[in-house]
């Protein structure tokens, strides 16, 4: 039991003496989940609207493809990475291994098939809602696209708090295609993996204490820009 | 939108810009030399002298040279010495030199069940915990460590695998997951010595066997061919080779010390 007392310890020691080391490595995290979170969205959520609002034969294989993707383990996620930019890799000559842009792009493999799943499912509802609406006012799908994305700010909060919690926990993949170097690709989950190794189990628990606060301050500031989006759309 | 496309690269590319900048050393290196601190104490000394910045991946030596080979290196210091010389000879790497050793420990419960600490040799170790089918944690990842292990149990003339899963447990994690497994099970297990000697989470485990020749345990650091591999940076991987190589880096290793023990003793040749 002594261990958690530590950990709690050692992780207020941490935060309150503004340790260097670990801000650097929080924000670190947080640049890179954060990014990737961005690029997905950007990417994830007109295929989404696309599948929610087109029929074409291999849709429902395409979406089912999707959600399995959902559950695909992250060290395998890391080694296709690892293959695709290795030097030896089709992608070698970018020189991305063992830099941020590679775990941003594993991150991205990730998360892309929960943003694209998620949404798909939230645009289909809306769009048996709005459907005769746009057919009606002919209106172009470019401009149906952005509308289905603002009418349901509330529930796409949901899917990126699920898209950056997966981002931000995840070890397996950014371990490989990271490689865990100090100052460079070291984030909360490769140092508490490291420091676990070294047999620090208090510095890597309390590690994980403030990788969960950040989690923690970060849903409770989505929810409540969830609960400001309500109240607007009800007036 | 593909302005925009643009522009998003471009923002990313600002907010990670030391990754893009500069030419630094990529070394392949044993999670031994790195848990222990070894790196966080000599690269800083090396980047202080020459302006270089080494970049370090800690693996276990099997996968350090498998990445190696993927050219994913421009430098590799292991602890495998014949998988070292085929690297060499078949190309991928331009010569191999010896660096520096330590030896490797046979750790195991204070109170010995198997009675090692009394033996002559570490084959004789081995041959108590096998008699009593104590428990014995391995690497089982194809590291260093574990090639060492494999070849102690062939010199003790046990064939091990045939007890894997039994009193035997390959756990294909790092030497600090094995350590923290064995001395949760209070099992007998090997380990170099600079990983026991930084490792925080000792509970009941202490060196029971140690000082026979056969665990010897020699590093050495081999350049990645260019001929092979056209991205490797090869100019400073060289500088940072000589320097390990030369008086100032062997006195640097010399001088590493964690709770007054000296890690590493240099023996470049």
């Amino acid at each position: 039991m002594e261990v958690f007392l530590e950990a709690f310890v050692t992780a207020f020691t941490l935060i309150f003496n503004l340790d260097a080391a670990l801000f650097e490595i929080v924000g670190l995290s947080l640049k890179i989940s954060v990014t990737s979170l961005i690029v997905a969205s950007i990417i994830g959520f007109p295929i989404g609207v696309f599948l929610a609002i087109t029929r074409f034969s291999g849709r429902s294989i395409l979406i089912s493809i999707f959600n399995s993707l959902m559950g695909m383990p992250p060290v395998v996620v890391g080694l296709i990475v690892y293959l695709l930019v290795s030097r030896s890799g089709p992608l070698g000559w970018l020189e991305i291994l063992y830099t941020p842009y590679a775990m941003i792009l594993a991150q991205l493999f990730l998360i892309l098939p929960i943003i694209i799943s998620l949404s798909t499912q939230i645009f289909e509802e809306l769009h048996k809602e709005y459907k005769d609406f746009f057919i009606i006012f002919s209106v172009p799908p470019k401009k149906s696209v952005t509308t289905y994305i603002s009418d349901s700010k509330d529930s796409l909060i949901t899917i990126f708090l699920a898209g950056f919690g997966r981002a931000v926990s995840e070890v397996g993949a950014v371990i490989i295609v990271g490689g865990n170097i100090d100052h460079v690709t070291r984030v909360m989950t490769t140092t508490i993996a490291l420091e676990t190794s070294k047999g620090d189990l208090p510095l890597a628990l309390a590690l994980g204490i403030i990788l969960l606060s950040i989690s923690l301050i970060i849903n409770v500031i989505a929810n409540r820009m969830k609960i400001k989006i309500n109240k607007e759309i009800n007036g | 939108m593909k302005n925009y496309l643009n522009k998003l690269i471009l923002i990313i590319i600002f907010i990670f810009p030391s990754s893009i900048l500069g030419k630094d050393v990529l070394l392949q290196s044993t999670t031994s030399t790195k848990n222990s601190g070894f790196y966080s104490y000599i690269l800083p000394i090396f980047k202080n002298e020459t302006g270089i910045n080494v970049k370090v991946v800690a693996v276990g030596t099997g996968q350090a040279i498998r990445n190696a080979k993927n050219c994913d290196a421009d430098i590799l210091i292991v602890h495998a010495k014949s998988d070292e010389e085929a690297f060499v000879e078949n190309g991928y790497g331009i010569k191999r030199h010896n660096l520096m050793y330590n030896d490797f420990v046979i750790l195991g419960p204070s109170e010995d069940p198997a009675e090692i600490s009394n033996s002559k040799s570490a084959e004789e170790a081995l041959n108590s915990i096998s008699n009593l089918e104590y428990g014995f944690i391995s690497r089982g990842d194809n590291s260093g460590t574990h090639k060492k292990e494999k070849n102690l149990w062939k010199n003790a003339q046990i064939e091990i695998s045939y007890y894997s899963g039994k009193w035997y447990k390959e756990t294909g994690s790092g030497m600090g997951t094995t350590l923290n497994i064995a001395a949760e099970l209070n099992a007998y297990t090997l380990s170099d010595r600079a990983t026991w000697i930084t490792f925080k989470n000792k509970k009941d485990l202490k060196i029971l066997f140690e000082g026979d020749k056969n665990l010897f345990n020699q590093y050495g650091a081999i350049l990645v061919n260019p001929e092979k591999c056209p991205y490797t940076n090869v100019k400073e991987s060289k500088i940072f080779l000589n320097w390990l190589l030369s008086k100032n880096g062997q006195e640097t290793i010399q001088k590493y010390k964690v709770n007054g023990i000296q890690l590493f003793y240099p023996n470049a040749n």
